[in-house]
């Protein structure tokens, strides 16, 4: 592949952000939002293309591009395969979305605010394309930068306190990450990860290596109990943060999971199974109770992505073809529907200024058109049949049927939870009396906000009635995982 | 004998400079101006003629002074980085009516000393280029003697810093008197684990060598004296004697106690882990942005020197590539701060950078990237400095300073973004003036754009410094 496709898809983004950062302050900030629009558009377009030409028959990583980087130490290297390539289609997809909710909800700093959000963007897709350790830490940590400044700066009143913890308590997670992957290339002598997969790291080395990787992941998952970051982060960020971090940065965990842990640790990933089932289950029972709880309607929606990560974990740690299927198919449909669910939050709130639950009801009478994209999001995070978050759950609990009824069961119970705090939700927002006279007063979703919604909406039904896409592309590479694991696991 | 000359053209050049310069000064009135643009192209000249130097390893005057690779590329390094100091605090020094002409002077003299310290290979040159330029240091801690602070924290350093060079002569004459040379490679032949005395004499030479880099817990002057200096002057010494005493140090370590490696590596650690976690949390609780700077250089030599605790070539070069990193992005965070002025006065206290965020975006931006590279978050130079070290620091096995080391960083990185929290979070209690300093700016944007492209050909130094222990 002689055209550098992925390096063109990493820095198209960051190209954009420095239009606008060189760009004049006109008395409008539409100018800004168009550039970034076509900026964002334009990468998405490519990440089509790049999905459109990818090679679906094999797990072989493509597109792949190595440059020397560090002298004899570290190369820069690129590839997709077909799992990675969903998340980057996802992260281009979301993004240019995001970019249209700041129309309405951001009103100060507009500039600064999109050239963060197209920065993100640049380290998100470098995540998943890279295929050396190093390069992959880097963009991993470098997302901190952009979402430490969107909450802080364009977030809530108590956003100094969430951006300082969200900080922190990644960044504790990822150095101890960093000792390991140095480890690693003092182990096998490369960290090139393709090249890692073949070696084969010690056994004895391979526990402590994957609790370190885990410490980085449980917490950018969220798994219990280091999971209290992320309703704080939720909550006081602004609502394009909170989709990027609830749809994509979310992701890059149990991205990291299949990517990494799996593969390279696959003795260890066996013996700390219990470990992940029992923090997932803890995580789906546990917080799908404090949703239940929940006044604030963005608090509520991030403990339900706690639960429904919870799934993803467990199905990725079943190690069954259904079980990581499911679990990818979660992830991207949850990229979907909360990214969808906090832009509804988002919706009301530029309008009435207020995340209280208490504070709506009835919206139905007033606000139609609303009434009913949320009532296709709520459902849908509820696992209703025909979306794709019905798919997602069932298969990571057919999944795990194979490997334990008991989890499984217990896990299936998480789902009745789910519909209990979404539709109990929906009630209190959506239909019932309307006590707040401010209501009546609202104007319905405007044109910019059915683009958003609407095009969300469609791609969780259309892939919710027929997945087949999504399962082609990354079928292959799931088994190719799955084979690899049982080898490793028998040859011991 | 002449073509001998050559291999210490760069000192005698630059002492024949000073000289010059200060007949200038002595006999033309008000010729600060003069002297201080002369100055640098002094600076650049004699970076001029060590590029023209070659590498290749000489020694001459009984093999006391010793011209290679090493040394070139320290001298390039505090040559550049005096220049970028020097340059960015001009306005700074006139406005403070700090422009009395032996001030860019004893600057050059310093560097005078420090070039004698990085090529000697005898313990009394070396000696006597550490006092050259500790004399000149206590000079320029005191130069604003109409200020109480100033003259405090002048006498301060004067008075420990002369206690550590009591102490680390002594060592060297403990060093004598077991070894019965000065000269390091023979001192090196004569070493060995038995020899207790000779261990006792690394100490006080380490302990020395420590205050002047400021490890702890031979780091109590710093925050005042960073504190108390003028800020032109704080810039200089946050950066250049810091590097030139981290060269010595490694050099101690690579010759003529090598063979009881051991022994220091010992200390090493200790200090190193110590700088490490009082530079963080001792830097938590700041207000004034100098003595944050202070607790923050404390922390960076912590990581510099963990670098050298690993005894291993490869850990030598983590560290001079650390300490380089820590140059450049340390040039940029105090020409910062010529900037912050109010009321013709310049702020020093954290709190007053609220709201530059609105007023002077560039400057903020500027301040983000230094801190966040500071804080070492990729994909900002400050990271590959602290990657470089710990992968040499885990090539050793030595686990417990890497886990110590990184889980400072994030530490660390609390305080760091406490200051962008002002920046860019709260609300505007005072707004700063536009300042037009040039110079100040340059240096700011030069760090800045170095930091931020680093990644794009992140083995840069590794290129340079790759070569210097070859030989």
């Amino acid at each position: 592949m002689n055209f550098p496709i992925l390096t063109t898809l990493i820095f198209l983004p960051l190209l954009s952000s420095l239009f606008i950062f060189i760009s004049k302050n006109k008395k409008n900030n539409l100018g800004f939002i168009y550039i970034s629009l076509f900026g964002s558009v334009a990468t998405f377009l490519l990440s089509l293309f790049l999905w459109y030409s990818l090679d679906l028959s094999t797990s072989e990583f493509q597109f792949v591009e190595e440059k020397s980087w560090i002298n004899n130490f570290i190369k820069f290297k690129l590839g997709v395969d077909g799992i990675s390539i969903l998340f980057i289609v996802l992260t281009t997809f979301i993004t240019p979305v995001c970019i249209l909710s700041c129309i309405n909800s951001v009103k100060d700093r507009v500039k600064e605010f999109l050239i963060a959000i197209l920065v993100l963007e640049t380290f998100m897709i470098g995540v998943f394309c890279s295929l050396d350790l190093v390069i992959f830490y880097l963009f991993f940590e470098a997302g901190l930068i952009p979402m430490f400044l969107i909450i802080g700066v364009w977030g809530g009143p108590n956003r100094i306190y969430s951006a300082f913890k969200f900080f922190l308590f990644t960044l504790l997670g990822s150095v101890l990450m960093l000792v390991a992957i140095i480890v690693i290339y003092w182990l096998t002598g490369t960290t090139d990860i393709t090249q890692i997969y073949e070696i084969k790291i010690p056994e004895e080395y391979q526990n402590i290596l994957w609790l370190a990787f885990l410490s980085s992941f449980a917490v950018k998952t969220p798994m219990w109990p280091v999971h209290t970051w992320l309703p704080d982060a939720h909550v006081e960020a602004p609502t394009a943060g909170s989709v990027i971090l609830a749809a994509i940065l979310l992701k890059m965990a149990g991205y990291g999971f299949l990517r990494f842990s799996i593969p390279m640790f696959p003795l260890a990933s066996e013996f700390f199974t219990p470990l992940i089932y029992t923090l997932s289950i803890i995580a789906i029972i546990y917080t799908s109770l404090v949703a239940l709880m929940q006044e604030d309607m963005k608090k509520l929606i991030a403990y339900s992505s706690v639960a429904h990560m919870g799934y993803v974990t467990l199905g990725i740690f079943t190690l069954t073809k259904q079980g990581i299927e499911g679990s990818i198919f979660q992830m991207i449909s949850h990229g979907l529907i909360s990214a969808a669910l906090f832009l509804c939050v988002g919706v009301v709130y530029d309008r009435l200024h207020s995340r209280l639950i208490s504070t709506y009801g009835g919206l139905v009478n007033f606000l139609p058109k609303y009434s009913f994209l949320f009532l296709i999001f709520a459902l849908a995070a509820l696992g209703l049949p025909g979306t794709t978050g019905f798919l997602g759950e069932f298969l990571v609990l057919t999944g795990t049927f194979q490997k334990s009824y008991l989890i499984a069961m217990i896990a299936t119970f998480g789902v009745v939870l789910g519909a209990a705090y979404m539709l109990w939700l929906t009630k209190r927002v959506i239909f019932g009396v309307t006590k707040n006279s401010e209501i009546k007063t609202l104007s319905d979703v405007n044109k910019f906000e059915i683009i958003m919604l609407g095009s969300l909406g469609f791609f969780v039904i259309f892939f919710g009635f027929y997945p087949a896409p999504l399962m082609e592309t990354f079928s292959v590479s799931v088994n190719n995982l799955i084979d690899n694991y049982q080898i490793a696991i028998n040859s011991r | 004998m002449i073509d001998n000359l050559n291999i210490l053209l760069p000192e005698i050049f630059l002492s024949l400079s000073i000289f010059t310069l200060l007949m200038i000064g002595v006999f033309i009135k008000n010729s600060f101006n003069f002297i201080f643009n002369l100055s640098s192209v002094v600076l650049v000249f004699t970076i001029l003629i060590i590029l023209n130097n070659p590498n290749d390893q000489e020694k001459i005057f009984l093999d006391s002074f010793i011209r290679d690779a090493f040394s070139n590329y320290f001298k390039i390094l505090i040559l550049i980085s005096s220049l970028f100091v020097l340059n960015s605090s001009k306005n700074f020094i006139i406005e403070n009516k700090l422009n009395k002409f032996e001030y860019p002077i004893i600057i050059l003299l310093s560097i005078l000393g420090m070039f004698f310290m990085v090529s000697s290979n005898d313990l009394i040159l070396f000696y006597l280029g550490l006092e050259l330029q500790s004399l000149s240091l206590y000079i320029l801690a005191a130069i604003d003697r109409d200020n109480l602070r100033s003259t405090e924290s002048g006498v301060k350093y004067f008075v420990l810093s002369a206690l550590s060079s009591g102490l680390l002569l002594y060592g060297c004459s403990l060093l004598y008197g077991f070894t019965g040379t000065t000269n390091f490679e023979e001192i090196s032949g004569q070493l060995n684990k038995e020899n207790t005395g000779a261990v006792f004499a690394m100490v006080f030479i380490l302990v020395g060598l420590a205050f002047k880099v400021s490890a702890v817990p031979f780091h109590m002057w710093t925050p005042d004296v960073y504190q108390g200096a003028p800020t032109s002057i704080t810039s200089y010494f946050a950066v250049v004697p810091k590097t030139a005493g981290l060269a010595l140090i490694i050099k101690f370590m690579l010759i003529p106690f090598s063979s009881i490696l051991f022994e220091w590596q010992t200390i090493i650690i200790f200090l190193s882990i110590a700088s490490m976690i009082l530079g963080a949390v001792a830097a938590i609780v700041q207000k004034n942005i100098k003595r944050l700077l202070a607790y923050s250089s404390i922390g960076h030599i912590g990581y510099a020197l963990a670098g050298i605790a690993t005894g291993s070539i490869s850990g030598y070069e983590s560290s001079i590539i650390y300490i380089s990193i820590y140059v450049i992005m340390n040039i940029g965070a105090f020409s910062c701060l010529y900037l912050f002025k109010k009321d013709g006065q310049y702020k020093e206290n954290i709190s007053d950078l609220s709201g530059i965020s609105k007023k002077q975006p560039l400057l903020a931006i500027s301040l983000l990237i230094i801190l966040f590279s500071l804080a070492g978050i990729p994909p900002l130079g400050g990271f590959f400095a602290k990657f470089y070290i710990f992968t040499a620091v885990l090539e050793q096995k030595m686990y417990v300073l890497g886990i110590i080391g990184l889980l400072t960083t994030v530490i660390s990185a609390f305080y760091y973004l406490r200051i962008i929290k002002i920046i860019y979070f709260d609300e505007s209690v005072i707004a700063f003036e536009e300042v037009k300093n040039k110079t100040a700016q340059i240096s700011i944007f030069i760090s800045c754009i170095i930091l931020t492209t680093f990644f794009l050909y992140p083995s840069i130094f590794n290129d340079l410094v790759g070569s210097l222990f070859t030989s």
